[in-house]
């Protein structure tokens, strides 16, 4: 590694340097939050009946307006909210996995926790009928298990990324039969629903469900960001962050807990939405080319993949397509793009 | 030293002279058709409907139609060949795959050969409206070779060529992405998700004469183009180098070899949908007490394979009764634990 390093630079190029990188954060993080914001708009605007801004705005501020307050009221924005909410969390729960594993296919949605946490909500929905924040206690209790049995299973002189990968990958299919067992159990006209548990949609967002999500991820998420702090320092080695006033292993363990529950609350609402966690953090890592940390602008990333792809698997395919299904015809390619890549430049996964 | 031991090269001598490995291929191969008999036997006698052993037998031997066991004992009968069959047919699959690509990982679900036979069959069902087994196979074939052509070219960039790892990780991609495809066709079709979300887990409960007859013919020629290069696999555990120098040629036995498996895999999937672990799971059961070669290996893991199947198929007909657990879900529950167990035993590097 030092042997490319470059001659040391004059200081005041650093400082310039420096704070080149910073524009280019603030930049990149600003470009990415009006992004979300103006694909919310037009989420909320776009359907059957399409309203103006304006008019959106009214139902917004609490004002009856006919059509556009059930419409956009009632229809639209829990779904949107919705959207928001787990797109953020998928995004950063996912770049957290990423960073600490040190490899992009150690994402939740590969290794398969956001598998347990879909299992054990199919299970708690179609056999015992939970819902609301029961259910979301069991995908939660559900995707920390799985973690746990994944982490313990992949231990052998500590754990090493690939093989960690390859244990979640049998894992998940091991859960994915499950859901298909139940898949096979429900009615015909269930069976539409329940795939949603296969693939992630949005389509059973409403009201009732919007609060306890934002609730569980209104506390969640801060922490999550708060622990993401340290990882930075966990990069550096453990000797290394021991030294830094770091503890290691508490750390991960805490960073891990925390991202397992954002990842498992997302799902309890929405269904595990194909590799949005998966590809959030690549995605903000190519914006912002290494200058600071990834949590936030990657969680911006999922929001703004998820409602997109909503927006596109609702209104610009010849069917209606639940988000889930969108993002993984993205998702997919990329991921075998991303082996093909690692894969020629001899790098490890 | 890499994976390849357990994939191929030779048990060191210390441990097995030749007698004691005769004895226990011998013993091995006598287990195997114990099991198959034992598996076929509960496959005819367990079911939804409990069966009188005098029915079982009168139902396979002269059946009376208007007695309702009689008859649920005769419909079993296709379901336990089609076991039979498919369950080989993924043995032998799986042993073929791991002997070519030297990877102890392999198995046509894993290595997204499946989800690729899935995809065409549900484009042709879709789009062309196909409705017989036999049209399904051709698709099954097509949509299985692209996949592994496409699985092996990602898998086998890079220095080091096409390690176990990395095949296993793009078979993971590749199963993933197109089981997205699967699903955007299906979600546009309600009609199709209806029978497919069947199909999808793996299932032999649709069984009759008639499509036994239309897949048997493809088996055959992939078990004998699958026999026919077991010398070649041998040479090629060996490594290619050595392979050539034993005049082997190396290029035509992966060509059949993968020919064979394409159309065991293929026909498999076509018949009773894609069912994971098994092709994995029994090339190592089987290397147990073959050790590793490939003419002994064979048989035995079709002999083996067809047990295995059969046997999940009766355990996912008793343990959910009156209702059944697809075959396809007792395999991936039963064989992930198997896959974990063979990754926990090699180092990463190797892999």
């Amino acid at each position: 590694m030092t042997a490319v390093l470059p001659a040391a630079p004059a200081a005041g190029v650093v400082a310039h340097g420096r704070r080149a990188r910073a524009r280019r954060y603030r930049t990149v993080l600003a470009v990415l939050a009006l992004a979300v914001v103006a694909v919310a708009v037009v989420a909320l605007c776009v359907g059957e009946r399409s309203y103006a801004p304006s008019e959106v705005l009214r139902v917004l501020l609490g004002e009856q307006v006919v059509g556009a307050s059930f419409n956009v009221g009632v229809l639209r924005a829990p779904r949107v909210l919705t959207g928001l909410l787990v797109g953020v969390a998928f995004g950063t729960g996912g770049v957290v996995f990423q960073t600490m594993l040190r490899n992009p296919l150690a994402s939740p949605d590969i290794i398969g926790v956001s598998a347990g946490s879909s299992a054990a909500a199919v299970v708690a929905i179609t056999a015992f009928g939970l819902s609301g924040a029961a259910l979301s206690l069991v995908a939660i209790t559900a995707g920390l298990a799985v973690a746990a049995v994944i982490y313990a299973l992949s231990w052998r002189d500590g754990v090493q990324g690939a093989r960690l990968v390859l244990i979640g990958i049998a894992v998940g299919a091991m859960l994915d039969s499950v859901i298909g067992y139940a898949l096979t159990r429900a009615g015909v006209y269930d069976a539409n629903e329940a795939l949603r548990w296969l693939t992630g949609s949005l389509n059973s967002a409403f009201w009732p469900g919007v609060g306890p999500l934002a609730a569980a991820l209104g506390v969640l998420v801060p922490t999550l960001l708060v622990l993401a702090r340290r990882l930075p320092v966990l990069q550096l080695g453990d000797d290394v962050a021991a030294g830094l006033g770091v503890r290691p292993d508490r750390s991960r363990l805490a960073l891990l807990l925390v991202a397992v529950a954002v990842i498992a609350v997302a799902t309890s609402a929405a269904g595990p939405i194909a590799f949005v966690a998966f590809l959030s953090g690549p995605i903000a890592h190519r914006l912002l080319r290494g200058t600071g940390s990834l949590v936030v602008p990657a969680g911006l990333v999922g929001a703004l993949l998820v409602l997109t792809a909503d927006l596109v698997g609702q209104h610009l395919l010849v069917h209606r397509f639940p988000v889930g299904v969108v993002t993984g015809v993205l998702g997919a390619p990329y991921l075998l793009w991303l082996l093909a890549r690692t894969n020629r430049s001899g790098g490890s996964l | 030293m890499t994976l390849t031991a357990t994939a191929g090269t030779p048990a060191p001598p210390s441990r097995v002279g030749p007698a004691s490995l005769r004895r226990r291929r011998t013993l091995g191969l006598a287990a195997c058709v114990v099991g198959v008999l034992l598996a076929v036997v509960a496959s005819l006698a367990f079911g939804a409907r409990v069966v009188g052993w005098d029915d079982v037998v009168a139902g396979v031997l002269h059946p009376d139609t208007s007695d309702i066991a009689q008859a649920a004992v005769r419909s079993r009968v296709a379901r336990t060949v089609l076991g039979l069959l498919v369950g080989a047919a993924l043995g032998l699959g799986g042993a073929v795959l791991q002997g070519l690509t030297r990877n102890p990982l392999a198995d046509p679900a894993l290595l997204g050969i499946s989800s690729g036979a899935s995809l065409a069959v549900v484009l042709g069902i879709m789009l062309l409206g196909l409705s017989t087994l036999t049209q399904y196979v051709w698709f099954a074939f097509a949509g299985a070779t692209i996949a592994a052509l496409l699985v092996y070219a990602i898998g086998s960039l890079g220095r080091e060529g096409a390690t176990p790892l990395k095949l296993a990780l793009a078979g993971a991609a590749t199963t993933a992405a197109l089981g997205s495809g699967v699903s955007m066709v299906l979600l546009s079709r309600t009609d199709v998700l209806d029978t497919f979300r069947f199909w999808q887990v793996g299932s032999l409960g649709r069984a009759s004469f008639a499509e036994l007859a239309q897949v048997a013919p493809f088996l055959v020629v992939g078990a004998v183009l699958a026999v026919g290069c077991a010398r070649g696999m041998d040479a090629l555990a060996l490594g290619d180098d050595v392979a050539v120098g034993l005049g082997q040629h190396v290029t035509a036995v992966r060509a059949v070899g993968a020919l064979a498996a394409v159309l065991l895999c293929g026909t498999a999937v076509a018949a009773a949908g894609p069912i994971g672990f098994v092709g994995l799971v029994v090339p190592h059961l089987a290397r147990t007490f073959t050790g590793p070669s490939h003419r002994w290996l064979l048989p035995v893991s079709a002999a083996l394979g067809a047990a295995l199947l059969l046997a999940a198929d009766v355990v996912g007909r008793v343990v959910a009764r009156p209702q059944e657990v697809e075959v396809g879900i007792v395999t991936a529950v039963l064989g992930a634990p198997v896959f974990i167990a063979i990754i926990r035993r090699h180092k990463v590097r190797e892999l």
